[in-house]
């Protein structure tokens, strides 16, 4: 299952909450404002990292660009475009957006 | 594949119509089928003609039309929280058209994929 | 709430029945989420699709007992709830960890759900064909 999150981990509590949901072979795919959960020296890095173990997580390039954020993005985090955000959806079965 | 869009958020507040029309348009560049784009909650204000954003900034409303007109895509927006917000036939932009709930939970059953946009 | 164009949709679409998750995470009358999810819930039921609702995080406060809005004059579209039976929409599943965290249990709440822990809302999600966050 592909999990869609796009709230800061700072503001709100539903990347943390998708990633107690978020089952062994799925992927984490953050986008607007989650793609600051993916910089590297957070306080949010340490969760996403322990989360890497099970599933594969992508942030959204054009969302890191326009925050100033791209030379940060942590290690194992796979920056995919808008083609790679649809390929994503399209290789799961289901997905869920997090709101 | 046969993608379905929700969309739950108005215009210029929040990024996710931005968003689902990135996507969108990323969509049927891959050969993908939009089968339907479904706007509910304050999503229904993406289809108000009467938007008009300052020169500088992207026209949210006319993008959909023109998506709408260039590749045949269904807008649909929700006649209850359409009407709850003052969006109607009257003001409603080009392409879009006015129907019910039962058109997004259709989309659900009929496309491969839906995927959500919101706040 | 059903109209007939959406009745005619539903013949449209017979033969499919999918899983369609509903899934609750915030809380009601701070924002319309609540009500427009419940919206597309009883639509949802003309489809005689596979329904279910989740609520989790803040949106097990949706089924809270005893929600009186009349000093704030908004609509408590609370006992709608009750009504989803009638709608054939049986599935009501409440996260565990979720009510916990907010001091709550089973009585607290006004209708007859199933309480389930937090990896069994992640199994019944992967399950799904659609799931619809609001």
């Amino acid at each position: 299952m592909l999990h869609i999150v796009n709230k800061s981990p700072y503001e709100k509590t539903s990347l943390a909450s998708c990633l107690a949901h978020a089952r062994k072979g799925g992927a984490v795919l953050l986008i607007e404002d989650a793609v600051y959960a993916a910089t590297r020296g957070s306080v949010a890095e340490a969760a996403l990292r322990r989360a890497m173990q099970d599933v594969a997580v992508y942030a959204l390039g054009p969302d890191l660009e326009a925050r100033g954020i791209k030379g940060k993005v942590m290690d194992g985090v796979t920056v995919v475009d808008f083609g790679g955000f649809v390929d994503l959806v399209a290789e799961h079965r289901t997905n869920q957006s997090w709101l | 594949m046969k993608f379905g869009l929700l969309i739950n958020e108005g215009p210029y507040n929040h990024q996710a119509a931005d968003t689902a029309y990135k996507f969108a348009r990323a969509a049927l560049a891959k050969g993908h089928e939009i089968r339907r784009v479904f706007f509910y909650n304050d999503g229904v204000n993406n289809a108000t003609r009467l938007t008009e954003p300052p020169q500088d900034d992207r026209h949210i409303v006319n993008r959909w039309s023109k998506l709408a007109e260039e590749g045949g895509i269904d807008l649909v927006v929700c006649v209850a929280a359409g009407l709850r917000r003052g969006l109607v036939e009257d003001n409603l932009a080009p392409g879009f058209r006015i129907s019910g709930l039962g058109q997004l939970v259709e989309a659900g059953i009929e496309a491969d994929r839906l995927v959500v946009f919101g706040d | 709430m059903t109209d007939t164009r959406d009745e005619i949709d539903a013949e449209e679409g017979a033969g499919v029945v999918k899983k369609f998750m509903f899934v609750n995470r915030k809380a009601p009358y701070g924002t319309i989420y609540a009500l427009e999810s419940l919206e597309v819930v009883l639509i949802s039921a003309a489809f005689d699709q596979d329904v279910s609702l989740a609520f989790l995080d803040d949106g097990v406060y949706q089924l809270v007992k005893g929600q009186d809005t009349k000093a704030i004059e908004v609509k408590n579209f609370s006992p709608t709830y009750r009504a989803l039976e009638g709608y054939d929409v049986e599935k009501l599943y409440v996260e565990r960890e979720s009510l916990a965290a907010r001091g709550l249990t089973e009585d607290d709440l006004l209708v007859p759900v199933q309480v389930v822990s937090a990896a069994e809302m992640a199994e019944l999600m992967e399950a799904q064909d659609v799931v619809i966050g609001f």
